[in-house]
């Protein structure tokens, strides 16, 4: 099962990447995917079932639009800090905890924070998340919790778990 | 219409690389400037990438540059984390700036375990 979902996806990106449908090439493509995922099919998600979850999906287009807009934001605010004259920044590394349970979430939510404004993820340690922050606006441990991963947590908990 | 599309967004992708470019200059250490570095840049080429999509249209060019977007998306947030979590660990000090740093106390701990791997 896990097998066959591998192979239809790295055929599927092997057909957008030569954008040809005939013979010999889809023949190429298979033999590719084949020796690839005798190597790496280990690796794929583990439950593939959830895949095949309709709600999921939507959820994922949600959360890309919200993550569309934070992206753009971020853009401007390093923009503005690195083009004011007396550069508004105080940089800062802080300690967020996480409420995700599986590592591919885990791994989807420190990429979307390294995309949104001022925060870049440093190190994952168990339940850990070390964030670099460009502008550390308060001390409290909830309050910055809730500003960094907050935003995004919910809407990942409902796509990857 | 699709030309002023595509001067548009051609013109914001490399206006924002120019900003990625004058942080790495300005801000002051190593961390803050792969702040810059991976946000305004991974954006600007994202937009110069949307900009080949309206400029030749949903073909064989069009579909390279549109995988590419979430390719780079991930390889620029998997070398940030990378080379900042490197750069702590190699002992470069945080700007004078800084106000807190609640890494320190699991640095040493987090580097041991990556060396017996």
């Amino acid at each position: 099962m896990k097998y066959i979902f591998a192979f239809i996806i790295l055929l599927g990106f092997w057909l957008l990447f030569t954008f040809n449908l005939e013979t010999h090439n889809l023949i190429v493509g298979a033999v590719a995917s084949l020796i690839a995922i005798l190597f790496f099919a280990k690796h794929f998600v583990k439950p593939v079932w959830k895949m095949l979850q309709p709600q999921r999906y939507f959820w994922f287009i949600l959360y890309l639009i919200i993550f569309i807009w934070e992206c753009i934001k971020a853009n401007f605010d390093v923009a503005y800090r690195v083009l004011h004259p007396a550069m508004p920044i105080k940089p800062g590394i802080v300690k967020v905890k996480l409420n995700l349970k599986t590592n591919m979430a885990k791994t989807i939510l420190a990429n979307s924070i390294t995309m949104t404004p001022g925060t870049i993820s440093v190190d994952l340690i168990d339940d850990v998340l070390y964030v670099h922050w460009i502008y550390v606006s308060s001390t409290d441990p909830e309050e910055y919790s809730k500003k960094v991963a907050g935003r995004f947590e919910k809407y990942i908990k409902k796509i990857f778990e | 219409m699709s030309k002023i599309i595509f001067i548009i967004l051609l013109s914001i992708g490399v206006l924002f690389n120019l900003f990625g470019c004058i942080g790495l200059l300005r801000l002051p250490d190593v961390y803050n400037r792969l702040q810059s570095a991976t946000k305004c840049v991974t954006l600007g080429t994202c937009s110069i990438l949307l900009s080949l999509i309206v400029y030749y249209g949903f073909n064989e060019i069009g579909v390279k540059a549109l995988i590419a977007i979430p390719l780079l998306f991930f390889a620029a947030t998997v070398a940030a984390h990378a080379l900042i979590r490197g750069s702590y660990f190699f002992g470069i000090k945080l700007g004078e700036k800084s106000i807190k740093d609640d890494y320190k106390e699991v640095a040493g701990a987090a580097e041991n375990k990556e060396s017996k791997k």
